[in-house]
């Protein structure tokens, strides 16, 4: 009786398995921030093209760049760039493919400040670097006039966990600081001078919500979502910019006139009037030249699905879309798969 | 007589045959039962041995590169590829021994509230609730120490500490909420249950005879408990201890949550922490290149290491104390 229960069990799950080997399976790996957008976007090409399904696993951007080099996904996701010799030892020519855009808020907990606070850009290096260390230190009170600034020690917290949120935010500090590019660099892990860590944008944010005095950095749409207050920055132009998905797309717009061909490219402290200065992109890692052809051109089909119909659902959920300069480029790139 | 005898005859060889074919096919399952057996217990010494194989092959470019280096040394940059892991021992090791020696008064004391001093009913109530904290997932202690256990100490507990005892090495700096005393007491909460559990069945084990004994002989209740009750059920007690020691070192997600992660050695408990489990969960997945991952990885087998060499001496402990001693096992 047993043996006939199990032969049958073992029949109809061979049968289902072979049943959902009939549409083409397309695995991939990589970065946690874009994961919600992804996910939407599977769920509706599926409903588009139901012979193709995608597999997504967020294990981080050095996951996905270390899973698409040994070649056992079949696209990688990251926040960073691979770097030359990231790119030279992937065994095939690797594209990166800018899907949306990311930004990173400087956010703080200030009874009595509510939101908006200015803070320009030596004066939030300094405060990481662990040398302003009062909320009415002169520096910033000067760009903060009628705020009442109470005299108490700022808190800084941080990522402890490796993210493409501080690559972007490290990017940027050594970018508008030298002291910290010396001192400290930029990285998804970086030796930060002070302050406590916090695991995920959930734990900084935690941190922050519930300490007073705290200052810290989360992702936009983080941000926006928790209602988390946020500070006013002052970008590469002078002009004091907030931070939402317009000034975000705004720094792609800026760097389109050196955007280099394979898009590996910082897009922190861009000169553009309204650009906000910690923007990123994050990108899709596809090869060049696929193996498997058919794989490789239902990956083109869904790359250009997501570059129009898949662009519009970035907002909503509190993604910058690619400005149309840099969609055209995309455009090409996406051509070029074979 | 004779066709009778060889009817016999061929019953008994018959009957022989099959008794042998059965010997034999007993023989058979018995062989086949200690060769399963004797496979599964291998294959679970071999994936400890695979671990420690693939660990160590991992580290490698760390060990080369670091060499004791990586021990003694205390400056974390992955940036600029300089690992070195101190902070994370002291870390670790600090909170953990401090989680047990608060930890260990209380859950004893719980203990024998349940089993000498409690009437039944109530203790064995006492006994189900306190193993339901041990059910609980490590990471809902987690996000309640970082968003209500830490706030309260930010504001309530520490600035006590540093307004009385602040003169004291252990309690300078500012009050961050979250810190080593965070993580200590998290711990702690967490390995109460496990010693609890545990010395409630040891303290049930000890002979009623011996609780009368002592009674007989004029004791007080604690004079009872101090003298037979405790002597008997010691090395008993004593292993639940490393269980909880064990679990207080390996865990992870709550003290993650509540420990600062800051990578620094600070006398003071109001300082932000880190532990070896809290920077591997922390760095992992994001690891920047191959040497900051073997650095990892080689943090990974100091604690497998730490683990070995602290269960060691607890069973060294254990059987210091029970030397000669008659009581229960341990």
């Amino acid at each position: 009786m047993l043996k006939k229960i199990s032969i049958f069990a073992l029949v109809c799950l061979m049968a289902t398995v072979s049943l959902a080997s009939a549409e083409t399976l397309i695995n991939g790996a990589g970065a946690t921030f874009p994961y919600p957008l992804y996910s939407k976007w599977f769920s509706e090409y599926a409903k588009i093209d139901p012979s193709v399904k995608f597999n997504y696993q967020s294990i981080g951007s050095g996951g996905g760049i270390k899973q698409i080099t040994a070649q056992t996904v079949d696209f990688g996701a990251s926040d960073k760039f691979l770097s030359d010799d990231e790119l030279k030892a992937a065994p095939g020519k690797l594209l990166h493919i800018p899907t949306v855009m990311g930004a990173v808020v400087v956010t703080y907990n200030l009874p009595g400040v509510p939101k908006g606070l200015k803070l320009n850009s030596e004066d939030v290096a300094n405060i990481f670097l662990g040398k302003i260390t009062k909320w009415n230190d002169k520096r910033i009170a000067d760009d903060n006039p009628g705020v009442n600034l109470p005299d108490k020690a700022i808190m800084v917290v941080h990522r402890s966990d490796g993210s493409g949120t501080t690559s972007i935010f490290t990017d940027y500090l050594s970018g508008v600081n030298s002291e910290w590019a010396q001192k400290v660099g930029k990285g998804a892990s970086v030796k930060w001078p002070v302050g406590l860590g916090g695991k995920g944008n959930e734990g900084v944010a935690g941190q922050i919500k519930t300490t007073q005095y705290t200052i810290g950095y989360v992702e936009l749409a983080y941000a926006f979502e928790n209602k988390l207050p946020f500070a006013t920055l002052k970008n590469k132009a002078g002009s004091w910019v907030e931070p939402s998905i317009q000034s975000t797309s705004a720094a792609a717009n800026a760097a389109i006139k050196h955007m280099p061909s394979d898009y590996r490219i910082s897009l922190v402290n861009q000169p553009a009037k309204d650009a906000y200065p910690i923007v990123g992109f994050t990108w899709l890692l596809v090869y060049q030249d696929q193996k498997d052809k058919l794989k490789g051109k239902k990956v083109a089909e869904f790359l250009n699905w997501s570059l129009h119909k898949g662009q519009k659902m970035a907002a909503p959920m509190l993604y910058a879309p690619l400005p149309e300069s840099v969609l055209k480029m995309v455009e090409k790139t996406i051509k070029s798969i074979n | 007589m004779q066709q009778h005898d060889s009817a016999v005859l061929k019953k008994i060889m018959a009957t022989e045959a099959e008794t042998s074919c059965a010997v034999r096919s007993g023989a058979h399952g018995d062989r086949i039962f200690r060769w399963l057996t004797f496979l599964f217990a291998a294959a679970v010494l071999l994936i400890l041995g695979l671990m420690i194989f693939e660990m160590t092959k991992e580290s490698l470019p760390a060990i080369t590169k670091f060499g004791w280096g990586f021990i003694t040394g205390s400056n974390w940059d992955a940036v600029q590829g300089d690992f070195a892991s101190l902070p994370f021992l002291y870390g670790s090791i600090v909170s953990s021994i401090l989680a047990i020696l608060l930890a260990t008064p209380l859950s004893v004391a719980t203990a024998l509230f349940i089993t000498e001093v409690a009437p039944k009913r109530v203790g064995g109530m006492a006994a189900s609730l306190i193993e339901l904290l041990a059910a609980i997932p490590s990471v809902i202690y987690g996000l309640w120490g970082v968003l209500v256990m830490a706030p309260w100490l930010q504001q309530t507990v520490q600035p006590w500490f540093v307004e009385h005892l602040g003169f004291l090495p252990f309690f300078s700096g500012a009050p961050y909420g979250v810190s080593m005393m965070a993580g200590v007491l998290i711990l702690a909460i967490m390995i109460v249950p496990i010693i609890t559990a545990i010395s409630r069945e040891v303290l049930l084990a000890v002979p009623q005879s011996q609780r009368e004994a002592a009674v007989a002989l004029g004791a007080t209740k604690w004079e009872m408990i101090r003298i037979a009750v405790l002597p008997y059920g010691r090395s008993g007690v004593l292993g639940g201890v490393i269980l909880g020691l064990g679990r207080a070192i390996g865990e992870t997600m709550a003290v993650t949550m509540v420990i600062g992660n800051t990578p620094q050695i600070s006398l003071s408990l109001l300082s932000p922490a880190y532990t070896m489990p809290s920077v591997i969960a922390n760095e992992f997945a994001e690891a920047t290149n191959a040497l900051h991952s073997s650095a990892l990885m080689e943090i990974g087998l100091m604690l497998l290491v730490v683990t070995l060499i602290i269960n060691a001496l607890a069973r060294l402990l254990i059987w210091k104390v029970t030397k000669g001693q008659k009581g229960g096992a341990a």
